[in-house]
């Protein structure tokens, strides 16, 4: 019987099983986004003083790890650091015969262990020697640097990344605490964001169109069926029918409100056969419990319409991204029809095979008449701006399909606070800090370690000095306390302080050095937030994450 | 550059930056707490049992040994799949079909001196209490439920009041439940916290699809397949024992499969999907795994030396929107079948068939036993084993409830997977 299907189809090739259980979250499109991308992770940019060698890096090198294992096309490590004992106690990239040697290049060499499909490039070098080459920066697609690094290094590489609209994260991983924030372009849209299957039906049940008013009228009395024919009707069919009926004894109007809606689905109810040996039926079950969820008017998300609204999807330009000239056609469409185009998927329910297979032709077809509507639009918007290359029919596909889903992060610059903080960050973390208990305060501890590094690191005279310096600590503290007030003078109450006090403490517990096992959880994370940007896929931070380890909690704050 | 970097040996050792950690009060830590030499110390001569070499054992072996534990050891009864390679970074291609616990084991004392790491190949349920005895804490990276709750109540049973040392901290991790970007880290002290029997109905199983719409009206790809590999194979291949791992078999099953889905119109059955469907794959990557065994490792760490508090009890994490987590403390129930001493209350329809019964408690959250016996105080109602005793008490399959069974009766239910006895008390609907 299986003979008439040739032996090609019979097995996936050697790449696709070893990558079989991240095909099947990000599919093939998401892969090859991963293997067209070469990740730049700056691990120490020189030593943090005379008493220490320098970021541990540990965290950087994990979160490789967590991009080499799923198939990035390469990675570059740049780590001017040699391997020292203590390296060899966190860093599970290095081994006894590394000591010595330069630490950009031992990682390098046992991450690329790990795939044989991934390239690996390791310098050790300044990064800031390295950007005098206008071409170093370009062949990557995302910069990670480890943390606490150099001020005038880190605002080098996030200016030139923004100027180059490359997404930069910024980690710290210090004892058992754990911060990054991630720098995207000024605009990062996502069409394929991957929401919950559930929140993504869209039945058009009080707005069907002719095709599916069609068929429900094709179904005729119900009455007269017999019992299996009654049982196996769609539910989506039910539900079209009984509303039908309603309207007519409600002045042509579809239940509005919560208490209508549970009349109508008593309604419902009274409608099913219980004379039969099962004593109800199962299909009138699936369209009772539905009602609440699916008999509702379109109504457009506002995250959706302030994408209609942004300059970029109203002005079109021959050089606009593919994104806002599908977003613009898709206004349009909405504009003309007050709904977006039909995503064309149907839940799994009660009916006879030819039925379901019916029906999902009815929700498919329409589905891909609204494509090429949409597509015409497009078309037309590409003869206008005069644009060279056609976009994909694919890519308007997977648009329409995901339209009441798509999302456009607005990119923020890695959050400092320092003199020259814009008014909105001072004010967000300010905001942060009023919930009780807040992680905010190890942001705050972070902010602190930076400075006093910074200082060290630039002021010749104090390069003898420790990072846990206690001098160095409380004048940072006492400056950036007075920076939040900059523009709100209310004091900062007791517990916060405290609050502030206890994460310093517990930052300053580890003098600056690294757990291998929160490094390893933060090196998860910030892989996390990479693939979601690199596939553009998934919903990435916006825009900086804080992890507790000593109390098992996680914040995110838009900085 | 190189004349400002610091030769190696300047620095003072290995153990550096965690040493610093446990040197010093914390925030946090408890104020009887005394840091230094001493915890140090416990931290190295804990014996730690990491069960699983997967996706999550592979790292928290790691982490374990790089946290400056130096007496692990690991259990899996599981070898190398080709599969594997994209997150479980200790084996390598060279690796596949060799034992992972083995091999993971080496590879991490390889890497880091001065750790013992000793692989058992095999299932968990080899080995007895004594054998479990000797750990200080265990900690989980699975991804079966039914292990998890056989290692849970062993451990519960273990626990002895006039002994302290038989209390054993099991920390459990797992990114199984739910697709890809998600998790959960929880911590049990076993008759003092909320066990995992506890938490049973956190984690319901998949419905699965009712045998008539795959034998009769398939609507879906997955029906088509389920068709195929309960159904067809049965029919024309009941002499082969179906291996999921055998290249032909799921070739079979798919063409079967797709034959059966152009017959009745429906699109979609792929290579990719019989296998996902054939043997229940749940995606994984990396990066999830690297955030939950942290997780875990973290909880480890913190009850080995106190530098910390650990987590009360479960946090759970979820990375498609940003990053997400949600630390609380699950509740210990009086009702649960292995640490509380009620029995647990059970709607049930009273003009349902014991059979049908017994096949809905595969699927009720609440219970999830796949081959239950059971009876009440007075009488067997179903019993597998022995097979006299199974031929008795079949034909109770077909009566209701309400035939066997008085509203609010307790019955004890036995499943071959597990030691103990559930308690349910059956309420009528």
């Amino acid at each position: 019987m299986t003979d008439s299907f040739p032996a090609a189809l019979s097995g996936p090739t050697s790449k696709e099983r070893k990558y079989d259980r991240q095909l099947r979250l990000w599919a093939a499109t998401g892969q090859q986004a991963l293997e067209d991308a070469r990740v730049l992770l700056v691990n120490s940019d020189g030593p943090l003083g005379s008493s220490s060698t320098g970021v541990v890096g540990a965290a950087g090198v994990e979160t490789l790890k967590n991009l080499v294992l799923p198939g990035i096309g390469g990675f570059t490590i740049v780590d001017q650091a040699i391997v020292t004992e203590a390296d060899l106690g966190v860093n599970f990239f290095l081994e006894e015969e590394s000591l010595g040697k330069s630490r950009a290049d031992e990682t390098c060499r046992l991450l690329r262990e790990l795939n044989p499909d991934v390239q690996g490039y390791s310098y050790s070098k300044s990064i800031t020697d390295l950007l005098t080459d206008p071409n170093f920066l370009p062949r990557h697609k995302l910069v990670i640097i480890s943390g606490p690094t150099k001020r005038s290094t880190l605002d080098l590489l996030s200016q030139k990344a923004q100027e180059l609209e490359i997404p930069v994260l910024y980690i710290h991983s210090v004892g058992f605490c754990v911060t990054f924030s991630l720098q995207l372009p000024a605009e990062f849209p996502i069409v394929e964001t991957h929401p919950d299957p559930e929140s993504t039906q869209d039945l058009r049940l009080l707005n069907p169109w002719p095709e599916l008013t069609a068929a429900v009228s094709s179904l005729g009395d119900l009455e007269s069926m017999d019992d299996h024919q009654h049982g196996h009707i769609p539910y989506i069919f039910l539900l079209l029918r009984f509303l039908e009926q309603w309207k007519q004894s409600h002045g042509g109007k579809a239940p509005e409100n919560y208490k209508e809606k549970t009349e109508f689905r008593e309604f419902v109810h009274s409608k099913a056969r219980t004379s039969n040996p099962e004593g109800g039926e199962e299909n009138f079950d699936e369209a009772v419990a539905a009602v609440l969820k699916t008999v509702s008017p379109f109504s457009l998300r506002g995250s959706i319409r302030d994408i209609f609204e942004m300059p970029q999807c109203q002005q079109l330009s021959a050089g606009s991204a593919d994104f806002w000239v599908i977003a613009s056609a898709i206004r349009t469409f909405y504009n003309a029809h007050g709904v977006l185009p039909l995503p064309g998927s149907l839940p799994d329910m009660k009916a006879q095979s030819a039925d379901y297979v019916a029906l999902q032709n009815i929700y498919k077809s329409k589905a891909r008449k609204d494509v090429e509507e949409v597509t015409a639009t497009i078309r037309q918007l590409e003869t206008t701006l005069g644009r060279a290359t056609a976009i994909l029919e694919r890519e308007v596909e997977v648009f329409c399909k995901n339209a009441a889903h798509i999302k456009v992060v607005r990119g923020r610059q890695i959050p400092q606070i320092r003199s020259d903080s814009d008014a909105a960050l001072l004010k967000s973390v300010r905001s942060g800090l009023q919930m009780p208990e807040s992680l905010t305060s190890i942001f705050i501890a972070c902010q602190i370690l930076d400075a006093v590094v910074d200082e060290i690191q630039s002021t010749p005279a104090l390069n003898e000095r420790s990072v846990d310096d206690e001098g160095l600590w409380m004048a940072h503290k006492e400056r950036i306390l007075a920076l939040l007030l900059r523009d709100d003078s209310t004091p900062i109450d007791e517990d916060t302080l405290e609050n502030i006090d206890n994460a310093i403490q517990e930052v300053r517990r580890a003098e600056g050095g690294e757990l291998h096992n929160i490094s390893s959880l933060a090196g998860g994370l910030v892989a996390q937030e990479s693939l979601k940007v690199l596939t553009r896929q998934y919903v990435p931070l916006d825009n900086t994450c804080v992890f507790d380890g000593a109390r098992s909690r996680s914040e995110m704050y838009r900085l | 550059m190189a004349t400002s970097v610091i030769s190696p040996s300047r620095n003072k050792g290995r153990w550096n930056h965690l040493h610093k950690v446990l040197s010093k009060p914390g925030p946090f830590s408890d104020k009887d707490w005394v840091p230094g030499q001493d915890t140090i110390s416990a931290l190295e001569s804990s014996k730690i049992l990491v069960i699983g070499a997967g996706g999550l054992g592979c790292e928290i072996l790691k982490n374990l040994a790089l946290s400056g534990f130096k007496d692990i050891h690991v259990i899996d009864m599981d070898t190398i799949d080709i599969s594997n390679l994209n997150r479980q970074f200790l084996f390598r291609q060279a690796d596949i079909g060799k034992p992972k616990a083995e091999v993971a084991a080496a590879f991490v004392e390889r890497r880091v001196k001065g750790v013992k790491i000793t692989p058992y190949v095999g299932k968990i349920q080899d080995k007895d209490e004594d054998y479990y005895m000797q750990f200080k804490i265990i900690i989980c990276g699975l991804d079966s439920i039914e292990a998890r709750r056989w290692i849970n109540s062993t451990l519960v049973g273990m626990v002895d009041l006039e002994n302290p040392e038989s209390l054993k901290p099991l920390i459990d991790g797992g990114t199984e439940v739910k697709l890809g970007f998600k998790g959960q880290a929880r911590v049990i002290l076993p008759t003092l916290s909320s066990c995992i029997e506890c938490q049973l109905d956190m984690h319901a199983p998949r419905p699965a699809v009712p045998l008539c719409t795959i034998a009769t009206i398939p609507r879906q790809p997955q029906h088509c397949i389920e068709w195929a590999h309960q159904i067809a194979w049965q029919e024309k291949r009941k002499d082969d024992t179906f291996d999921s791992d055998d290249m032909e078999h799921i070739s079979w099953i798919y063409n079967t499969a797709l034959e059966r889905s152009h017959q009745f119109h429906i699109h979609g059955v792929t290579f990719q999907m019989t296998q996902g469907v054939v043997k229940n794959i749940i995606p994984a990557i990396a990066s999830t795994n690297a955030v939950i065994a942290a997780s875990t490792t973290s909880e480890v760490l913190k009850i080995a030396t106190s530098c910390n508090p650990y987590l009360e009890n479960y946090m759970m994490y979820a990375g498609e929107e940003g990053v997400y987590t949600y630390t609380f403390e699950a509740e210990k129930k009086a009702d649960c079948p292995v640490c509380g001493n009620l029995a647990r209350n059970m709607n049930v329809d009273a003009n349902m068939t014991l059979g049908d019964f017994i096949d809905s408690l595969g699927e009720k959250a609440e219970a999830q036993l796949k081959k239950p016996s059971m009876r009440t105080e007075e009488k067997t109602l179903y019993q597998r084993f022995p097979p006299q005793l199974e031929e008795h008490t079949r034909p109770n399959l077909q009566l209701k409830l309400r035939e066997l069974v008085e509203d609010g009766q307790e019955i004890a239910v036995s499943d071959p997977a597990y030691t103990i006895d559930f308690r349910f008390r059956l309420h009528f609907k």
